[in-house]
Order: structure tokens, then C-alpha cells, then sequence
């Protein structure tokens, strides 16, 4: 019991400055593994900033952050990546040039053992992982109804399957966490929808545990079992959603000042 | 296609290449031959500048820095004692190079030791530089080459200064240089496509996300820039073993800008297009050697003004980015599906022409 309800990600007390301006302050947070999470907050609240803070785009001013038990403070991208992290990007960042195969193939490149050496001359052991590489590619685009684009240039998807593919891209890397940042911003609530249906199918599927940035409160209020509010840098809140629909906290957050006096009045 | 029939067409035309050069060795006189050599070495010089450029998309002005590492270190090592005593004027040569010269069948061994060492210089300029996001790797290997050309002129008892190497024993036969020429092709190509060629192409569309992939940005940038100093260093050394001199003035920046005009042209991120320009690069240059001669047309006399081509090549550049900025081969490569594909085209096309005929 004690192992199951462990957290697999801790952030302890992370504070980030840029400067004079503080972006994250004092910021804690567990999370369990399984649990689907998500993170909201106004513009400009610092959400993007933690999910940087995690992934190691950024060191904490301050703080600690620990993943599966390991202090992961201060790790640069691609080792918190190999270590199990993987995260989608707010404003999509496929590698447009390359094909929808390749995209996912550059997440195996990490776990590729033979040497630039046996590359450069095609020996038998990288031929055999290339291979390998791309059939277990292939097998991942099946499992989300990708493969039918496999080699079609990535650039050239439309908007709602370039969002797929970055979650494709990011579970070829093999996380046990995965950070969604705003999967649904641009999409119409029928894309939405369907996002929602992915984003729960490819958590039983792969067995994640996911921690989301979302502005859309159908998707949040939808999907999520637990909700985190963050205001100038500052968790305001965090409960199930429908405690936090009715926390006037989070709704002066959202509707500005002369609430909050209100509120606190 | 199958694989198999790939290797075998490849193998043909290898075969056929072979044979151009056993008899071109026989039949062409000196100066085809060394065309013949010179293309060679652009192709060595720039299929290994696309790997860094257009696949790693990293703009590196290193090339002219490391062909003349390369290029030094070959004369040093080849260059006859007879010639290491008179040459050296000012100072005498530095031990231990005044003590031996390799013998022509270790002038293999001579171009792969001037690779390494461009390899060093490689990992001098990238390592501080590679850290960086942006254009500090041209700024720094533009120093580079610049800090080259420098030394070649003042550390005398190496270089001899302004003066340069001469009389380098012209080991570099179209066997050798051809060689290399295909070797590199077979080697950048392979690295281009494989897994680590991929990582560095993912690094050019978004560096960004391919850190968040697991990928060890510096280490792969770093890779590609020294496997690119290596084969510049190789073509340094077959350079000079083929003009049979060495001096500061000859890796100077317009050698980077040739390179990069012709991988430019070919697309950036071909190797094959790096190629293919390359040979067109270095037949061009030499048809355009009329225009720096004096011409009479009728009545008109053109004074012929050196540097003329260069001219000519530049605004072929600005065109090229004008109307055709994919260049030749854009970023794909050479494949003979691709080849067969126009062919069969043809063949569809013209037989379509004749049942169109056939129905009038």
C-alpha cells in the first residue's frame, strides 16, 4: 500500500525568480502515480514555468524537485526525459521537416546502443536496433491511430493531429509521467472532446500518470481528478473539481480585483 | 525496390566510375586530370560541411580552418628531407618533422593524421561554442579560421610563415582522391540517415524539443562538427599533396564561401546534392576562367578582370535563394527509386502520347 501511494512527483517549496520578478513562488506539489492532475490559473500565472522548472528548461531559485524518489533538481532536459518525464510543448513543436515515423523515432535515439561508429558503417548490430526502431514506431502509431500518416511530412498534418502526434512523440520516449501543456488550446469543443477520450485511452494504455496545463474548463472539469490553482506564482487552491468551480479563491482569481474585495470583505 | 537491386545499380556505376578513371589516367592529359582531382576534393570538402550545416543546422565557417590543418600537417609529413632542408629560410624546420618523411604508400596514413588533427581543432572551436544557442558557432569558427591563417604565418619554424611549403610530392592521384570522395559520400550519407543523423535533423527543426526527446544537444552538435573537421581535414591534406604547395593565402575565407555557395546550390541538407554541386561547382569555375581573360567581341575589347567568377557565382547565389531557395536536391537524396520513378514516367507519358494517337 505504502509503495503504490507514493508520490512520483514531489516539488517541494520551488520558488523561480527572472530577475526581479518572481514566476513561481514557494510552489509544492504531490503527485501520485495514476493520478491525472490539472494545472489552471490566469494567463501569465507561472503555470508554463513549472512545467519548465520540471522538465529542467529552468533551475529553481529555490526548491527541490524529486521524481520517483530521485532529486531530478536542476537536470538538464534530455536527462530528465531519459529518466522518464515527458512533456507536449504549448505551442507545437513537432520537428516539421521530418516525417510523422521519424518524429517518434528521434524519442528511441536515446536507447540506441550501438556506437556513431557502427552507424556510420552500417553494422549489422545497427541495421538490427534501426530495424527494431521502427517497428516498434510503427506499432506506437497504430496504437494511436497515427499510422496511416507515418510518412507524411509532420508540418504538413492539420492542427488537431500535429497535437496527437506530439503526444505520440512524447510516449515514445517511454514516460511514467507525462506533462500535457494546453492539449486542447485552438481546438472546437468537438476536438476537444475527442482530445479528452484520447488523452484517457492513452493513460490506461501506457499506464501514465498526467499532469495537464488547461484553460479549457470543459476539458479540466472533465478529465481531471484533482485541479491545482496558480495565481502571480502562488497555489491559491487545489481540490476535485467541483470544489474548485465554487472556491471564491479561484473565481476571484479568474474575475479580477473588485471580487476579491468582495470575497475578502 | 529491394535492397539488393539498389546495391547492384550502385555497384554498376562504382564499376563504370572506375573504369572512367583507370582510363582517364591513361588518356587525359594533365590538366583534365587535375580538374578530375580538384572536383574530388570539393566533394570530400563539402558533402562533410552539409553534416554540421544542413543536417545539423548548425552554420559553421569553419572549413577553410580545417582543410588547412589537414592541409599542413600532410605537407609536414610527406614533404622530401631534401626539400624540409632548403626550404625553411628564416628558421629551420621544427624537430621532429626535420628528421623523416613518410614514403608514398604512407601517404594514406599522412591524410588520415591530418584529419585527426582538424578533429582537434574541431572539438577547440566546438566545445566552448556548441553550449550556445544561436550564431556563436560561425562567429567562433569564423575566428577559427581566421586564428589559423595567423598562426600559418608566424609560426615560421612549422609553417614557414608567408612563404609557404613547396615542392609536396603530388601523392594524390585520382585513386586516392576519388576514394575519399566516395568514401565520404557513403559515410556522411550513412550517418545522415541513421538514428544519430536523425537526432541532429531534429536539432535543426527545434532544438528546444529535442532536448525534451531525450537528445544530448551538445554531444550530437559536437559529433557533427568534428566528423566535419575530419573529412576538412582530409580534404586539406589531398589539396595539398595535389597543387603540391602550401600557404596561408590558400585556406583563406573564399575557400568557406566556395563551399558554401556549392552546398548551397546542391540544398542544404543533401549529401548527395553536396556532391553532384560540387563537381558542377569546380567544371564551372574552370569554363568561367574566360571571363577573366581579355575578350574581343567585334569591335569591343573586354578587359579580363581576375576575380570575375566570383562575381559571377555570387549572383548565381542571390538567384538561386530568389527563385529556387530549396537548390538542387532540396533535402532529399539521391535514390534510385527516385531515378527509375522519372523514367517510368517518361515511359508512361509517351505511351499515353501513343494511345492518344492511337484514339485520333
Amino acid at each position: 500500500m505504502q509503495a503504490t501511494s507514493r508520490e512520483i512527483l514531489k516539488l517541494e517549496r520551488v520558488t523561480m525568480n527572472f530577475g526581479g520578478l518572481t514566476a513561481v513562488s514557494d510552489f509544492s506539489l504531490d503527485l501520485f502515480p495514476g493520478e491525472l492532475v490539472g494545472l489552471i490559473g490566469p494567463n501569465g500565472a507561472g503555470k508554463t514555468t513549472v512545467f519548465n522548472l520540471i522538465t529542467g528548461q529552468y533551475t529553481p531559485t529555490r526548491g527541490r524537485i524529486y521524481f520517483e524518489g530521485r532529486d531530478i533538481t536542476g537536470w538538464p532536459p534530455h536527462l530528465v526525459t531519459a529518466a522518464g518525464i515527458a512533456r507536449t510543448f504549448q505551442n507545437i513543436r513537432l520537428f516539421g521537416g521530418l516525417s510523422v515515423l521519424e518524429n517518434v523515432l528521434v524519442a528511441y535515439h536515446v536507447r540506441l546502443r550501438a556506437t556513431f561508429w557502427e552507424a556510420m558503417f552500417q553494422l549489422p548490430r545497427y541495421n538490427r536496433e534501426e530495424r527494431r526502431m521502427r517497428q516498434e514506431g510503427m506499432e506506437l502509431l497504430r496504437r494511436v491511430g497515427l499510422e496511416r500518416l507515418a510518412e507524411a511530412e509532420a508540418g504538413s498534418l492539420p492542427y488537431g493531429q500535429q497535437r496527437q502526434l506530439e503526444i505520440a512523440r512524447a510516449l515514445a520516449t517511454g514516460p511514467r509521467l507525462l506533462l500535457l501543456d494546453e492539449p486542447a488550446a485552438g481546438m472546437n469543443p468537438e476536438e476537444t472532446r475527442r482530445l479528452m477520450d484520447f488523452i484517457q485511452h492513452i493513460r490506461r494504455e501506457f499506464n501514465l500518470t498526467i499532469l495537464l496545463i488547461e484553460h479549457d474548463m470543459q476539458l479540466v472539469m472533465g478529465i481531471c481528478e484533482r485541479i491545482r490553482v496558480l495565481d502571480y506564482g502562488v497555489s491559491i487552491a487545489e481540490g476535485p473539481p467541483e470544489a474548485i468551480q465554487k472556491d471564491p479563491r479561484v473565481i476571484a482569481a479568474y474575475l479580477g480585483e473588485a471580487e476579491e474585495e468582495d470575497v475578502v470583505g | 525496390m529491394s535492397q539488393r537491386t539498389r546495391q547492384i545499380l550502385t555497384s554498376g556505376v562504382l564499376l563504370a566510375w572506375a573504369l572512367f578513371l583507370w582510363w582517364a589516367e591513361r588518356n587525359l592529359d594533365a590538366y583534365y586530370v587535375r580538374v578530375l582531382n580538384t572536383a574530388a576534393i570539393y566533394v570530400v570538402a563539402a558533402v562533410s560541411y552539409t553534416l554540421i550545416n544542413g543536417i545539423a543546422g548548425q552554420f559553421s565557417l569553419g572549413p577553410n580552418g580545417f582543410m588547412a590543418l589537414g592541409g599542413y600537417v600532410v605537407a609536414l609529413l610527406i614533404l622530401p628531407l631534401a626539400q624540409k632542408e632548403m626550404g625553411w629560410i628564416l628558421e629551420p624546420l621544427a624537430w621532429p618533422f626535420n628528421t623523416f618523411s613518410l614514403p608514398p604508400h604512407l601517404f594514406p596514413l599522412a591524410v588520415l593524421a591530418g584529419g585527426i588533427v582538424a578533429v582537434a581543432g574541431g572539438f577547440v572551436v566546438g566545445f566552448p561554442s556548441l553550449r550556445l544557442r544561436g550564431d556563436y558557432l560561425a562567429i567562433a569558427t569564423f575566428g577559427f579560421g581566421e586564428i589559423i591563417f595567423v598562426l600559418a604565418n608566424n609560426l615560421i619554424g612549422l609553417t614557414n610563415g608567408a612563404m609557404g611549403i613547396k615542392g609536396i610530392p603530388n601523392y594524390a592521384t585520382l585513386w586516392w582522391t576519388w576514394g575519399w570522395a566516395i568514401f565520404t559520400i557513403w559515410v556522411v550519407r550513412n550517418l545522415a540517415q541513421s538514428s544519430f543523423g536523425r537526432a541532429m535533423k531534429a536539432i535543426r527543426e527545434d532544438e528546444v524539443a529535442a532536448a525534451a526527446m531525450g537528445i544530448n544537444v551538445f554531444r550530437l552538435k559536437l559529433l557533427a562538427l568534428v566528423v566535419s573537421a575530419f573529412f576538412g581535414g582530409v580534404a586539406g591534406g589531398l589539396l595539398a599533396a595535389l597543387i603540391s604547395t602550401v600557404s596561408p593565402t590558400i585556406f583563406t575565407f573564399t575557400m568557406t564561401f566556395n563551399l558554401l555557395v556549392i552546398i548551397v546550390l546542391g540544398g542544404l541538407g543533401s549529401t548527395t546534392g553536396a556532391a553532384v554541386t560540387a563537381v558542377l561547382f569546380t567544371v564551372l569555375q574552370e569554363l568561367l576562367r574566360i571571363v577573366e581573360t581579355p575578350i574581343r567581341i567585334g569591335p569591343l575589347q573586354l578587359p579580363g578582370v581576375s576575380g570575375m567568377r566570383m562575381v559571377i557565382f555570387s549572383v548565381l547565389l542571390v538567384a538561386l535563394m530568389l527563385f529556387y531557395r530549396r537548390g538542387l536536391f532540396g533535402r532529399s537524396e539521391f535514390s534510385w527509386e527516385w531515378v527509375l520513378g522519372k523514367f517510368r514516367q517518361r515511359g508512361m507519358a509517351s505511351a499515353s502520347d501513343q494511345s492518344g494517337n492511337l484514339e485520333a
